[in-house]
């Protein structure tokens, strides 16, 4: 079963990395809508602070939520879907495998490059560890749920909106604790409480999305 | 046949059977939500006294807090409806699910506005962002969520199955909403009606209220059956049956 998962994280990782304009299309979104906020609201750098943790986590959200289309379609429009699911290995696992190649290629950079857009916006040092924390504990929450969203809407019309509408409420619950974290921190409260709850969703969401998203695949490929 | 005998239910699950009792069901449902939302208006509106507190304007909660509970009740029953279809494949149970969406989203929107009316004379403000009232406008969002998968996909029964798959996923949100006063101490007030027993309210009111959640279900009833009636028809268009029926009726 390793072994297994081991091959398709590799094969993931060798496909992800012949079109690395991919994963930097990701990754120059999140910059881009983060530096659009300064321009809309004002060089208030007071303001600006006050509101970074929200914006950075929304900005986080649209990300990853861009980036889910792709999670499944090209293997669903070669055919390697049909594959992967009459092959006589667990699907949830395959799945699983994905999702793992999928958040270390959109997630983990998002995580990485925070920080300085963090600065940008004026944050202290304490909060962005917070935020980075935050976002390293919330952004694979975010591919677990989504790859859920990913797998009912595959071939569908209109998917991408469609994803987006479905996904988004589902994604409310970790915006809310993710960007609560750093304001508390902000506040000079703790957040060990925030923590805890992100903590549970992803315990709660590597248990559950893989086997919901595989479910979800088997129903579109019926 | 017996209303009361088992096999009368079972037969129900087919669409033949179910069209023409559905069709006897709603002018039944109707009356009886007419009658009883005009007592509850009546006990709501010149029954109850005012409230030292809120003055007239708490008078809303006979329409505010049923729809509240219809809302996240409609939420159970659809999933109850897509797990049904999704296990046993029964095409009925499909239709009831997808029947009683929109009327779920209506409930949800009419808590969601009868509460902006309320909260303007008590708290000063239409909206706030409080736990409560943000869960409640998720299961809105819910609520469009399926509604539009259904409606994007063109396959039935892979439209059925993905629904029900997505309102499985999102009931972990009917928790949060119904606790969400008692976890975070937000603007919302509490539970007016506890199940401890120890009503907060003037028993007329409660008379009201409960006298029109049984109205919104029957409502509820009424709408979804001559929703699953639209659909049977559509679905079964070419069969013999429809064509007898309806053939009969004119």
């Amino acid at each position: 079963m390793i072994s297994v998962l081991r091959w398709l994280v590799w094969r993931e990782f060798t496909l992800a990395l012949r079109r690395k304009a991919e994963i930097l299309t990701t990754l120059l979104f999140f910059v881009i809508v983060v530096s659009l906020f300064p321009l809309g609201i004002g060089p208030e750098i007071n303001t600006l602070r006050e509101i970074a943790p929200g914006v950075l986590w929304v900005a986080a959200l649209l990300a990853s939520m861009l980036s889910l289309n792709r999670l499944f379609a090209d293997d669903f429009i070669d055919g390697t879907l049909e594959q992967l699911i009459i092959s006589s290995q667990p699907l949830a696992l395959l799945v699983f495998g994905k999702i793992v190649t999928h958040w270390s290629l959109t997630g983990l950079p998002l995580v990485l490059i925070s920080p300085i857009l963090g600065m940008q916006l004026g944050m202290d040092g304490d909060s962005i560890v917070v935020l980075m924390l935050t976002l390293l504990v919330g952004t694979p929450v975010l591919s677990l749920i989504g790859a859920v969203g990913a797998g009912l809407t595959l071939g569908v019309r209109g998917g991408g909106v469609l994803l987006s509408l479905i996904i988004l409420p589902l994604y409310v619950p970790v915006l809310i604790f993710g960007a609560g974290a750093v304001e508390s921190v902000q506040a000079g409260l703790g957040a060990e409480a925030h923590f805890s709850l992100l903590g549970a969703f992803l315990i709660g969401s590597l248990i559950l999305a893989p086997v919901g998203a595989a479910a979800a695949l088997r129903i579109s490929l019926d | 046949m017996s209303v009361l005998s088992k096999a009368f239910w079972l037969k129900l699950s087919s669409p033949k059977t179910f069209f023409p009792f559905a069709g006897k069901a709603v002018p039944v449902f109707a009356i009886i939500t007419l009658f009883l939302a005009t007592i509850s208006l009546y006990y709501g509106f010149i029954l109850a006294p005012t409230d030292y507190q809120m003055g007239d304007s708490y008078r809303i909660m006979i329409v505010h807090v049923p729809a509240a509970w219809m809302s996240m009740w409609l939420y159970l029953v659809m999933c109850a409806y897509a797990i049904i279809g999704m296990v046993w494949r029964t095409r009925l149970s499909d239709m009831m699910a997808g029947a009683i969406a929109p009327t779920g989203a209506m409930f949800t929107f009419l808590a969601l506005w009868t509460g902006a009316l309320w909260g303007k004379p008590t708290w000063g403000t239409y909206w706030v962002w409080d736990a409560r009232l943000t869960s409640e406008l998720i299961l809105l969002f819910l609520f469009f969520g399926f509604i539009a998968l259904r409606a994007a996909i063109d396959d039935e029964k892979r439209a059925a199955r993905a629904s029900a798959l997505l309102a499985c996923v999102g009931i972990i949100n009917v928790p949060i909403i119904y606790f969400s006063v008692k976890w975070w101490n937000t603007l919302h007030q509490p539970m007016t009606v506890d199940t401890s027993g120890k009503a907060t309210l003037p028993t007329e009111m409660l008379t009201a209220m409960l006298l029109m959640t049984f109205a919104f279900w029957a409502y509820t009833f009424a709408v979804s059956f001559m929703r699953v009636r639209n659909q049977i028809l559509e679905k079964e268009k070419n069969s013999a049956w429809v064509a007898e029926t309806l053939g009969g009726e004119k």
